[in-house]
C-alpha cells in the first residue's frame, strides 16, 4: 500500500520535472550561500583558533605589564628565580621580505609545548634556531609568501598564517627591542614553593588563558555581517522552496484525497509526504552544499584580504570541507523545508477525505488575510521601531533588521493589491482592465516570490548606500587625513634621527608619527604623538572639539581620541578624561574620525609623548613638501639610506593602499548581494514557471475570446515587469531605512564609527533597471512558451474531448 | 454560406504516432440556422467546432466563413475573427476567473469595440443575472457560470455562435433552460449555431443534425 | 660520571636539540679537549667551563627521617655548550638543564628545568659558590678559608614535592683517575673528574604526605669534558656507595655490546683515593625489574677482590625512573655481603 501511495505521490514530479528542478535548484542555492558563508567563517575561526593556539592564549595565563607597553628581560629572570614557571615572549608587527608578518619572538627551552614548536625539531635545531641570524618557523603559506625576506624562514605546520615564529633574542633583534618581552606566558603547572607576583613584579598583571582570542573578538561584528547576509539569502532561498513546496502539495490534493479514500491512513500519508520533503532536502541540501564549497573558495581570498587588512587578522585563503560547516549546510536544507512546508503538511493532515479535488491556488486573494499581514507588518515594524530606541548591541541591530525586513516583506502584497487595484480603476479598455485584474490575481501566488526579490533588492540598496557612503566619507576623509606628502618608516631610532637630519634642510617639516602599543579603556590599541604643527590644526578632521584642542594637546594638558574609543568608553570632549597606559590622565580635547581601524587609539602631543613613553621606537615620520619636489625626496630618501621601497611612501600610494584595504572590506558583502538578487531572481522564475501550467486556464477564455497567443505573451511579461517594478519602487524606502541602520546602527556598533548617510539616485535607477531585468529574465521562459503553445494544449482546458 | 466545411482533416500527435481525428469532414450552416453536430466520443466533434472557431489550424481543407478560407490565417488574424465574428461556449472554464461577471459578460464586446451598454443589460437581465454581476465565476453555480458564458458570447452579436457541450456541466433541468434561453437568443440576433452535444434529446431541438463517427460526417 | 655523559649525550640526541648537541661522539669541533697532567685550580674549577661542551653538578644524596625511612635526593645542572664560549644575553650559545629527583620506598618525584645562559636565569659561579636554575640553587656556605664545595645549601622542587638541604664534608675533594684526568674508553675518550663524597647531610624533604626531617650522607660529582662517547657504547651502570668504615667506592661499567665492557672505579679509604681499572673490578646484574616499560637490571653484584669486596645492592625503590627529556633510572640503593653500605645507582641507555 505504502509503495504504491509513494508511487502515486512522486509520480507528480514526473510529471512536473521543471516544478521539482525548482525546487532542488532553490533549496540548493539557499543551502549554497548559507554554507558558503559558513564555511567561510568556520575557515576564519579555525585560523584565529590557530592563532590564538600558536600565541598560547587559548589555554595559558600570561603576564602583562599593569601599565606600561613592555616588560623588561629582567623580570623574566626574577620570575624564573622566585619559582615562577613563566616563558617569555616578545611580538611585533614588521615587514619581512615584503610582507608584513607578525614576528612572534619564543624561549624554546621554558616555552610551554604548543602547537607550532613541534617545527623546531626539524633542520638543525636548536643552534640553527637560537644562533644569529637565527631561523624563522611560519605556516607552509606565509613561508611561501616570504621568501625574500634576509632571515631563513621555513615552513611549518600548527602555525597560524602571517606569523613568523623565532627565537627571542632574534625577535630582539629583529623588532629592536633590546631586553623587551611582550608578555610572560604561564606555564600551566607550577611550583608549590612560589612567591607572590606582588613581591616579584608588582608592575605585572596576570590574565587568565583567552579561549575566544582578541582577533575572535574584533572580528566578531564581521562574521556576523557575514552570517546575516548568509541568513538572508537562506530566507530568500526558502520562499522558493515554500513555494514550490505550496505549489506541488496544492496540485496534489486530488491524489491525497484518492489515496486517502481508498484507505491509506492518514498518518502514513504524513510519513511518506516527511519522507519525500526530506530526501528532497537532501538532495538538494548536498547539492548546496557542493555550491556553497564553491562559493566559499571563490570568496574566501577576499574574506582572508579583508580580515588581513582591517583587523590585522591573518586567514588562510583556501577552504576545508569542515563538518560544522556542511552538516550545519544539511541540517538547515532539512530543516528549512520542513519549516516551509510545514503549513501545508498541518493542512493536509487535517484535509478531510470528501474535500474539494480542485486545485485553489487560484482563489481570489483574500482582503482578511491582507488586513492579518498588514496587522503582522505593523507589529514588527513596531518592534523594530522599539528596538532601536532601547536596543544596544550588535544582536539588537541585527535583530531590528530583521524585523524591518520582515514587516517590509509582509506589508508588500497589501502595497502591490492596492496599487494594482487603484490601477485596474483607473485602466479603460478592457485589455487593460483584464491584465490588472489578473495581475492583482496573481498575487498570491507570487507574492512570496517578490518577497525575496523585495528583500534582495532593499538588502542592495542598503548596503550600496552603506558602502557608497562610506566610500565618499572616506576618500574625503583621507585627503585631509593623509596630509603630508610623504611618508617614511626608518628601520632604527638611530637611522631615523639620521633620516631628520637629512630632510630638514630639505623639506618644510617633518612631523613625527610615533606610536606606543597599549591599554586604552580596557583594549589594546596605541597611543600616537602628534607634532605641533599646522598640518594637523588645518586638515586632520574632527568631529567633536573643545576650546582649542590642537594648542591644548601641544601643551600637553590634553589627549585626542578615536571616534571608536570616544563611542566605546563614552570619553567626549568636555569631561572625558583618557588614562594613558603607563601615562597620565588626561581629559579629552577633541575626537576624530578613524575609519578602517578597529582599536582604540589616542594622540598625544609630542613632548608630552617622549616624556612618558622615551622608550617608544620614534622611526615613522610625515613629510611635508612641495610635491614636486616629493618624487625627488623619496628617490634620495631611497638612496641615501637605502631604504626598501615600502619604507618610503608617497601620497598617492598612501591613498591607494588605503582605499584598496576599502574596497576589499566589502568585496564579500557586494558579491553575497549579487548573489542573493540572484536568488531572488530564481524564486521568482521558479513562482512564474511553476504557475504558468496552471494559468492555461486563465488564458484560455481570454485567448478565445480573442486575444493572440503572442499578445497574451506580451502581456505576461509586461505584468512581470510591472510586479517587479512595483517591487522595486517598493524596495527604495526599505532599502533607504536599512542604509540608514547599517550606517548609525550596525557600524557603530561593529566597528565603532558612524558615517553620514549620503544617497546615491543613480544606483537606484541601476538597480531598478537591474529589478526590470530580473523580471523580465524570469517571465521570459513561460513568455516564451505561453507565445509558441500548441493551440491545443489551450484549448484542452475547455474540454477534454476532442 | 455563414459556414462552410470542406474536406477538412486533422491530425494529432500521440504517443503512438499521429491520430487521425478528422478524415475529410464537410459541412456547411447558413446564417440564422442551427446544426447540431453529434457522435460518440473521439469522434472528432469538437475539434471540428475548435477548426471552425479559428482555435486551431486544419491539416487539409478549408473552413470558410462568410465565404474567406480562414485555414490559412495567422494567429493574429485567427484571434481578430474570433473576437469580431464569433461567439464560443465551452462546457467549463469559459470565463475569466479574474473579471467579475459583469466584466465577463462585457468583455469580448468590449474588445470587438461592439460594447452596447445596453445590449448587455437586457442579456443580464434575460439571462437572469442582474443580482450577480459583481460576483467573481467561482463565486457561482455552474448554472449561472455558463449563462455568463452565454451572455459573453452573444453581447457581441457574432455572427457564428460555436457551443461546445454548454450544457454537459449541468443538470439536465438547467441545461434545458440554458439551451432554451440560447436558441432564443442566437434566434433573435439572427446569428448561426453549431452545437456539439453527444445527446440525441439536445441536438433534436437544432434545426439540422449531422452525425460524425471516426472522423467523417455519417 | 660516565653515566651522566650518557645521559647528557641521549639528551643532546633527541630531537628537539637535534643538531645542537649533535657530533659528541664525533669530533670536537672548535672545543678543547681534557689533557693528561693539567692541575685543576680552585675555586675557578668549581665553576663554569664554557670551552668545553659538557658539564655537569650533579649531587645525590642518601637519607632518613626519624622512623628509619630512606629517601634519595638528586640534584643536579647539566651545562651544555651549542657552541665553544659564552656570551651575554639570548645569544650565548650554552644551554643549562636542571634535574631534581626525590625518591622514597614507595614514591619517585623528578622535576626538570631547561634555560639558556647569558640571561641569569640559570648559572655557576665559582667565587662565592652558586649553581642555580629557576629557583632552584645549590649555593656555597663555606666558611673563608675552606674549599668552596666543603659546605653547600640547596633547594629544588616541583608541583608535588621539594626538599632543602644543608651538606657539610669531613674529606677533602677525591681526584678520580689521574689525579682528575679520567679515562673513558679503550681509545682514550677522557674527561676532567672530581668529586665530594664525604658529606654529611640533614635538611627538611616536602612530601604529598607534609614535611619530613631528615639526615644521610651525600656526594658531589663535578666533571666537563667534550668527547665524552663512543659511537658504539650503548649506556652505562654507575654506582657511588658510602660503606661501612669511612669506605667510598664509585664503580662505573660502560656497555660496549658483546665485547668487554669499560670498567672504571676509584676506591676511597682514609682520603685517599685508589683509581680501579676492569683487572680489579667486576659488575653483574642479578635481577631485572620492569620499569616504565622497560627492562632494568636493578639488583647486582660489585666484586673487588682485591678489598675482599663482594657486595650486593638493592634498590630503595625499584621504580626510580626519570622521566626527562632522556629518561633514565637514578636513586638510591642499599649494600650486603662483605660490606654493607649505601649509595646511588645510575642505568642508562636501557632503552
Amino acid at each position: 500500500m505504502r509503495r504504491a501511495a509513494l508511487a502515486a505521490l512522486l509520480s507528480h514530479w514526473r510529471a512536473r520535472p521543471l516544478q521539482l528542478a525548482m525546487l532542488v535548484v532553490g533549496l540548493a542555492l539557499a543551502t549554497a550561500l548559507w554554507s558558503g558563508v559558513q564555511a567561510i567563517n568556520a575557515e576564519a575561526r579555525a585560523s584565529y583558533a590557530e592563532a590564538a593556539a600558536t600565541l598560547g592564549q587559548d589555554r595559558l595565563a600570561r603576564l602583562v605589564p599593569a601599565d606600561a607597553a613592555h616588560i623588561d628581560e629582567a623580570d623574566f629572570v626574577a620570575l624564573r628565580r622566585a619559582g615562577w614557571r613563566v616563558a617569555p615572549v616578545l611580538e611585533g608587527r614588521m615587514r619581512l621580505g615584503g610582507e608584513r608578518v607578525t614576528v612572534m619572538g619564543i624561549d624554546p627551552l621554558t616555552a610551554p609545548p604548543q602547537a607550532g614548536l613541534a617545527a623546531l625539531t626539524e633542520g638543525d635545531g636548536l643552534a640553527g634556531f637560537t644562533t644569529p641570524p637565527g631561523r624563522g618557523f611560519a605556516a607552509p603559506e606565509t613561508a611561501a609568501e616570504l621568501a625574500a625576506a634576509d632571515l631563513e624562514i621555513a615552513p611549518a605546520r600548527g602555525i597560524a598564517p602571517g606569523i613568523v615564529i623565532v627565537d627571542i633574542g632574534i625577535a630582539q633583534t629583529l623588532l629592536d627591542a633590546p631586553g623587551r618581552l611582550s608578555h610572560l606566558q604561564v606555564h600551566p603547572d607550577q611550583p608549590a614553593a612560589r612567591a607572590d607576583l606582588a613581591a616579584v613584579a608588582p608592575h605585572l598583571e596576570q590574565r587568565p588563558p583567552d579561549d575566544a582570542g582578541e582577533l575572535a573578538r574584533l572580528t566578531d561584528s564581521f562574521h556576523l555581517n557575514l552570517t546575516a547576509f548568509g541568513f538572508l539569502s537562506f530566507a530568500v532561498g526558502l520562499f522558493i522552496v515554500h513555494s514550490a513546496v505550496g505549489l506541488a502539495f496544492e496540485q496534489r490534493r486530488p491524489v491525497f484525497r484518492t489515496l486517502r479514500a481508498l484507505g491509506l491512513p492518514g498518518r502514513s500519508l504524513m510519513v511518506l509526504l516527511v519522507a519525500e520533503l526530506a530526501a528532497l532536502a537532501l538532495l538538494a541540501g548536498a547539492l548546496g552544499v557542493a555550491l556553497g564549497y564553491g562559493v566559499a573558495a571563490v570568496l574566501m581570498p577576499g574574506v582572508a584580504a579583508t580580515l588581513g587588512g582591517l583587523y590585522g587578522a591573518e586567514v588562510a585563503g583556501s577552504v576545508v570541507l569542515r563538518p560544522e560547516w556542511w552538516l550545519s549546510g544539511l541540517a538547515i536544507a532539512l530543516g528549512g523545508t520542513l519549516a516551509a512546508a510545514a503549513r501545508d503538511l498541518w493542512r493536509t493532515a487535517r484535509l478531510p477525505v470528501l474535500a474539494a479535488a480542485r486545485p485553489r491556488a487560484w482563489a481570489l486573494i483574500s482582503e482578511r488575510r491582507l488586513a492579518l499581514q498588514l496587522g503582522a507588518a505593523v507589529v514588527l515594524a513596531l518592534v523594530a521601531v522599539v528596538l532601536a530606541r532601547v536596543g544596544g548591541g550588535l544582536i539588537a541591530g541585527f535583530t531590528m533588521l530583521g524585523a524591518l525586513l520582515l514587516a517590509a516583506a509582509l506589508a508588500l502584497p497589501v502595497l502591490l493589491y492596492a496599487v494594482l487595484r487603484a490601477a485596474q480603476a483607473l485602466a479603460r479598455g478592457p485589455v487593460a482592465q483584464w491584465f490588472w485584474a489578473d495581475t492583482r490575481q496573481q498575487l498570491p501566488g507570487l507574492s512570496l516570490a517578490l518577497m525575496a526579490l523585495l528583500l534582495a533588492l532593499a538588502a542592495n540598496i542598503g548596503v550600496g548606500t552603506m558602502v557608497s557612503s562610506f566610500r565618499l566619507t572616506f576618500t574625503g576623509w583621507l585627503d585631509q587625513r593623509l596630509a603630508a606628502e610623504l611618508y617614511v618608516t626608518a628601520r632604527s631610532d638611530a637611522e631615523a634621527e639620521a633620516i631628520r637630519d637629512w630632510l630638514a634642510p630639505r623639506t618644510e617639516a617633518v612631523l613625527p608619527i610615533w606610536y606606543v602599543e597599549g591599554e586604552l579603556a580596557g583594549r589594546p590599541g596605541r597611543v600616537y604623538s602628534v607634532a605641533d604643527h599646522g598640518t594637523y590644526r588645518d586638515h586632520w578632521p574632527l568631529i567633536d572639539a573643545g576650546d582649542a584642542p590642537w594648542e591644548r594637546v601641544a601643551a600637553g594638558e590634553g589627549v585626542l581620541v578615536n571616534e571608536q574609543l570616544a563611542r566605546a568608553a563614552g570619553l567626549w570632549s568636555g569631561d572625558g578624561r583618557l588614562d594613558l597606559p603607563g601615562g597620565p590622565e588626561l581629559p579629552v580635547v577633541g575626537v576624530y574620525s578613524d575609519y578602517g581601524n578597529p582599536q582604540p587609539q589616542a594622540m598625544l602631543g609630542l613632548d608630552s609623548f617622549t616624556r612618558h613613553y622615551p622608550d617608544a621606537p620614534q622611526r615613522q615620520h610625515g613629510v611635508r613638501a612641495p610635491p614636486g619636489a616629493v618624487p625627488d625626496l623619496a628617490a634620495g630618501l631611497r638612496d641615501r639610506f637605502d631604504l626598501p621601497a615600502p619604507n618610503v611612501t608617497d601620497q598617492a600610494e598612501a591613498k591607494r593602499i588605503s582605499l584598496a584595504v576599502f574596497e576589499r572590506t566589502f568585496t564579500v558583502t557586494r558579491a553575497l548581494n549579487v548573489l542573493t538578487l540572484g536568488v531572488a531572481g530564481v524564486a521568482l522564475l521558479a513562482s512564474l514557471v511553476t504557475l504558468s501550467g496552471m494559468r492555461l486556464a486563465q488564458l484560455a477564455p481570454v485567448w478565445a475570446a480573442g486575444l493572440g497567443r503572442a499578445r497574451l505573451a506580451r502581456l505576461e511579461l509586461w505584468r512581470a515587469l510591472a510586479l517587479a517594478g512595483f517591487t522595486a519602487l517598493a524596495a527604495l524606502p526599505v532599502g533607504l531605512v536599512l542604509a540608514w541602520v547599517l550606517l548609525a546602527v550596525i557600524n557603530v556598533e561593529a566597528f565603532g564609527w558612524r558615517l553620514p548617510m549620503h544617497v546615491f539616485p543613480a544606483d537606484w535607477v541601476r538597480l531598478g533597471a537591474l529589478a526590470l531585468v530580473t523580471g523580465a529574465l524570469a517571465a521570459a521562459a513561460p513568455a516564451l512558451r505561453l507565445a509558441r503553445i500548441a493551440p491545443a494544449q489551450l484549448v484542452k482546458v475547455f474540454a477534454h474531448e476532442r | 454560406m455563414l459556414l462552410e466545411i470542406d474536406r477538412v482533416e486533422k491530425s494529432y500527435a500521440t504517443g503512438d504516432g499521429m491520430l487521425p481525428v478528422l478524415r475529410g469532414v464537410s459541412l456547411g450552416l447558413e446564417a440564422g440556422r442551427s446544426l447540431a453536430l453529434t457522435g460518440e466520443s473521439g469522434s472528432g466533434k469538437s475539434t471540428l467546432l475548435h477548426l471552425a472557431a479559428g482555435l486551431d489550424a486544419p491539416d487539409a481543407g478549408a473552413i470558410r466563413v462568410h465565404g474567406r478560407d480562414i485555414a490559412g490565417l495567422g494567429d493574429t488574424a485567427r484571434a481578430a475573427l474570433r473576437r469580431d465574428t464569433i461567439g464560443l461556449v465551452f462546457q467549463q472554464f469559459n470565463l475569466i476567473p479574474s473579471l467579475d461577471a459583469g466584466a465577463n459578460l462585457a468583455f469580448q464586446a468590449r474588445l470587438a469595440g461592439r460594447h452596447d451598454a445596453a445590449l448587455v443589460r437586457d442579456l443580464a437581465g434575460r439571462l437572469g443575472l442582474a443580482d450577480f454581476l459583481r460576483r467573481y465565476p467561482e463565486q457561482l453555480s455552474g448554472g449561472q457560470q455558463q449563462r455568463v458564458a452565454i451572455g459573453r458570447a452573444l453581447a457581441a452579436r457574432p455572427a457564428l455562435v460555436l457551443a461546445d457541450e454548454p450544457t454537459g456541466n449541468l443538470d439536465e433541468a438547467t441545461g434545458d433552460a440554458v439551451l432554451d434561453l440560447m436558441l432564443a437568443l442566437v434566434a433573435e440576433q439572427g446569428a448561426g449555431l453549431l452545437l456539439v452535444t453527444h445527446s440525441p434529446r439536445l441536438a433534436a431541438r437544432c434545426d439540422a443534425r449531422a452525425v460524425l463517427r471516426a472522423g467523417r460526417v455519417a | 660520571m660516565n653515566a651522566r655523559l650518557a645521559a647528557l649525550a641521549l639528551l643532546a640526541a633527541a630531537p628537539v636539540h637535534a643538531q645542537g648537541f649533535a657530533g659528541m661522539g664525533g669530533d670536537a669541533e672548535g672545543f678543547r679537549l681534557p689533557e693528561r697532567g693539567a692541575e685543576l685550580r680552585f675555586p675557578e674549577d668549581h665553576g663554569p667551563h664554557p670551552e668545553y661542551r659538557i658539564e655537569w653538578w650533579y649531587l645525590t644524596a642518601n637519607l632518613e627521617d626519624g622512623e628509619g625511612t630512606e629517601y634519595g635526593v638528586q640534584w643536579t645542572l647539566f651545562r651544555a655548550a651549542l657552541a665553544p664560549g659564552a656570551a651575554e644575553g639570548w645569544a650565548s650559545p650554552q644551554v643549562w638543564i636542571g634535574h631534581a629527583g626525590l625518591t622514597s620506598p614507595d614514591t619517585h618525584h623528578a622535576a626538570e628545568r631547561m634555560a639558556r645562559d647569558g640571561t641569569g636565569q640559570a648559572g655557576v659561579t665559582a667565587a662565592p659558590f652558586a649553581a642555580w636554575i629557576d629557583e632552584w640553587h645549590m649555593t656555597g656556605a663555606a666558611p673563608d678559608g675552606a674549599d668552596a664545595l666543603d659546605a653547600l645549601e640547596l633547594a629544588a622542587g616541583a608541583e608535588a614535592f621539594g626538599y632543602r638541604l644543608s651538606v657539610e664534608a669531613d674529606g677533602p675533594l677525591i681526584f678520580h683517575g689521574d689525579d682528575g684526568y679520567s679515562v673513558k674508553s679503550d681509545s682514550g675518550v677522557a674527561s676532567y673528574y672530581y668529586s665530594q663524597p664525604h658529606y654529611r647531610a640533614e635538611g627538611v624533604l616536602r612530601l604529598p604526605g607534609g614535611e619530613v626531617a631528615v639526615e644521610g650522607v651525600a656526594w658531589l660529582d663535578r666533571e666537563w669534558s667534550s668527547q665524552p662517547l663512543e659511537g658504539d657504547q650503548s649506556g652505562w651502570d654507575w654506582f657511588s656507595l658510602h660503606l661501612e668504615g669511612g669506605v667510598r667506592l664509585m664503580a662505573a661499567q660502560v656497555r660496549e655490546g658483546a665485547a668487554t665492557d669499560f670498567v672504571a672505579g676509584t676506591w676511597i679509604e682514609d682520603d685517599t683515593a685508589t683509581p680501579l681499572t676492569r683487572e680489579d673490578l667486576a659488575l653483574t646484574p642479578l635481577e631485572t625489574a620492569t620499569v616504565a616499560g622497560r627492562d632494568v637490571p636493578v639488583r647486582w653484584r660489585i666484586e673487588l677482590p682485591a678489598r675482599d669486596l663482594d657486595i650486593t645492592t638493592e634498590p630503595v625503590n625499584p621504580d626510580s625512573w626519570m622521566e626527562m627529556f632522556v629518561p633514565y633510572w637514578e636513586g638510591p640503593v642499599r649494600a650486603s655481603g662483605s660490606h654493607t653500605g649505601r649509595g646511588f645507582m645510575e642505568l642508562t641507555g636501557y632503552e
